[in-house]
């Protein structure tokens, strides 16, 4: 029992570690949005979570020390445009220092609007225009296989994203292929950049659409650090199967003026929202 | 043509030989000795030619089906993983229907992956211009970090394979279908950046990529019998182009004669015109297809519409030269 106990407390303190560190991700990612004048404010937002649990989480098996040691999961972030939370998940994790998130988009920064992998470590492909990342992420999973190493290829996309056509191409190659060391995460907030996804072009039932391609599927709740975690830990889903996980998200989440508004997919934060969005993130911002 | 037939060239001298047999034995030769090698293609198999490669190593020959975005980026992925991935499928969709993955998953990534390009120009003839591919040649020059390489014949292709794999980066390689007859010597080793002098001449030079090459060779010859020395060059590293032999070109023949098998804006002439239009300017003729979709017509058929023919490039230097026939 006292095994147990521990076990269950431990899970706690890991749970309010990550939570608190999606919350400092998400006040990076409005500062760096507010420094530049530029940015995805709600994406990086509703994306913080899911970055968390994967970087300070632990789940990507990766070396902030030896960025291009060959063992490494791969990460691809498809939505490349969230790159305010993603840059801020490397710095925490240690692929460079957080100093540099300062220069987000400043002229000639090594933080480029969208991110560039021969410009920083850690990142794994340059995203930007969608449906990219999960064609990359299927050839590497292909390319572990290949090499018989044990590594995975994890990709996270946008919602409005999965409009690509090259989403559903590469998911096909994947399912011939059984890659069940490729787990795609969609970060589900329901807002593109002109509306709700729902307006544009209907993705509902979107996990039935995953299933139906050959994705062994998960629902889950994208901001639940508890259930991302064990989700996480227990990969794939189903052997033989590349995994799925649909993460249900608030875009905007954490600041309640930006959530769930369409207008927040390129919001910019002002210093009174920035000011505003630290107290309701519990962050004590020092001058 | 069936696959690996050997007919006899007009001249009934030289073997025609398809280049995509030399591909496909090169790549089996070296996914034999490096365990990088490995294959993506688009469901084309057979038109690639690579239905043996896909036998002898199928766990390294992975097919997508008809997806070139997909294709493009999986090539990527493997990359990533420390695979040498040649991405092949006829160069009208690989080029076009991936145009961004190429752009940016390849070129602006720096991945180290291979397109190869397969029957380009107008080699698909009466099957139309959705199957040319002659707009390649301008969408991949322009593109920074991507090497481009269009090899006259099978020794040459063979020898552009092998290099392909000491080069790290992108890299487009324009596999000709259409039968030519060999310029090159068995021994012949592939300089990426550097034209290929294959005669000698001050009076004009004559500058061709793949399949217009030997036709180039023959210009030459009925120019000289007219009395005129005409340079002939292999351009096949079309990107990075010798601007040292394309600037010489420049000083020290009367003009420039370009002739390749792809739109006559933006490929092999426009590079040429853009370097001599700013370092040396010097007579031009480009030839190339002229800005139209081709008619209907066999290959050959449409290579003789176009002048891009021995004696549409001998015509064109001898107008070059203010010499009329």
């Amino acid at each position: 029992m006292t095994v147990e106990l521990g076990a269950s407390y431990r899970e706690e303190e890991d749970v309010a570690r990550l939570k608190r560190l999606a919350n400092e991700i998400r006040y990076s990612a409005m500062t760096m949005t507010n420094h530049a004048r530029l940015g995805h404010t709600g994406g990086d937002l509703s994306a913080a979570d899911i970055l968390a649990t994967l970087y300070l989480g632990n789940i990507l098996r990766v070396d902030p020390a030896n960025p291009a040691w060959p063992q490494r999961d791969r990460f691809i972030m498809s939505k490349g445009h969230c790159s305010g939370a993603f840059y801020s998940a490397l710095a925490f994790k240690g692929f460079f220092a957080r100093e540099m998130l300062g220069t987000f988009m400043d002229p000639l920064s090594r933080l480029n609007g969208h991110p560039d992998k021969n410009k920083l470590p850690g990142v794994e492909a340059n995203t930007g225009p969608l449906g990219h990342g999960l064609p990359i992420a299927v050839g590497a999973a292909l390319a572990a296989r290949m090499r018989g190493e044990n590594w995975r290829a994890f990709v996270l996309t946008g919602d409005g994203e999965l409009q690509e056509g090259s989403n559903w191409e590469a998911a096909m190659t994947a399912q011939h292929y059984r890659l069940d060391n490729l787990v795609v995460m969609v970060d589900r907030n329901r807002i593109q950049q002109g509306d709700f996804t729902e307006n544009i072009s209907r993705m509902d039932a979107l996990a039935e659409r995953w299933a139906a391609f050959g994705f062994a599927v998960d629902e889950v709740d994208g901001h639940d650090h508890a259930t991302l975690l064990s989700r996480l830990r227990n990969l794939p889903i189903e052997p033989g199967k590349p995994s799925c996980i649909v993460a249900h998200t608030i875009k905007g989440k954490g600041y309640s003026v930006a959530e769930n508004k369409p207008a927040w997919h390129h919001g910019v934060p002002s210093d009174d929202d920035l000011a505003a969005a630290a107290i309701e993130l519990g962050i004590e911002v020092t001058q | 043509m069936s696959a690996g037939a050997v007919v006899q060239s007009s001249a009934g001298m030289a073997k025609l030989l398809d280049c995509r047999d030399a591909f496909s034995q090169t790549l089996e030769a070296m996914a034999q000795a490096d365990a990088r090698v490995c294959v993506v293609v688009n469901d084309s198999v057979s038109s690639t030619k690579l239905k043996n490669f896909g036998a002898k190593f199928p766990e390294r020959f992975i097919n997508v089906g008809i997806a070139e975005q997909n294709m493009v980026g999986a090539g990527t992925g493997l990359a990533n993983g420390g695979m040498v991935p040649y991405v092949c499928g006829a160069s009208c969709f690989l080029t076009a229907r991936a145009m961004e993955q190429v752009k940016v998953d390849l070129c602006y990534s720096k991945a180290n992956v291979k397109l190869c390009g397969m029957s380009p120009g107008m080699a698909y003839g009466q099957l139309g211009p959705t199957h040319h591919s002659i707009e390649d040649l301008a969408w991949t020059r322009i593109l920074p970090n991507l090497a481009v390489i269009v090899p006259a014949d099978p020794v040459e292709t063979a020898a552009a394979m092998r290099y392909s794999l000491e080069h790290t980066g992108p890299m487009y390689l324009r596999i000709a279908r259409m039968p030519v007859r060999s310029v090159h010597k068995d021994d012949y080793t592939f300089r990426l950046g550097k034209a290929v002098v294959l005669r000698e001449g001050s009076d004009v030079t004559l500058m061709a990529n793949g399949v217009l090459v030997s036709r180039a060779l023959d210009a030459a010859d009925t120019l000289a019998a007219a009395g005129i020395e005409a340079r002939v060059l292999n351009m096949s590293s079309m990107k990075p182009i010798d601007m040292d032999a394309v600037l010489d070109a420049a000083r020290t023949t009367r003009g420039i004669v370009t002739a390749e098998e792809a739109l006559a804006a933006g490929g092999l002439g426009g590079a040429v015109a853009e370097i001599v239009a700013v370092h040396h300017p010097a007579p031009m003729r480009i030839l190339g297809v002229p800005g139209v979709f081709a008619p209907t017509g066999s290959a050959e058929f449409l290579l003789e519409h176009f002048g891009l023919t021995a004696q549409g490039i001998h015509n064109a230097a001898l107008d070059l030269l203010g010499e009329r026939n």
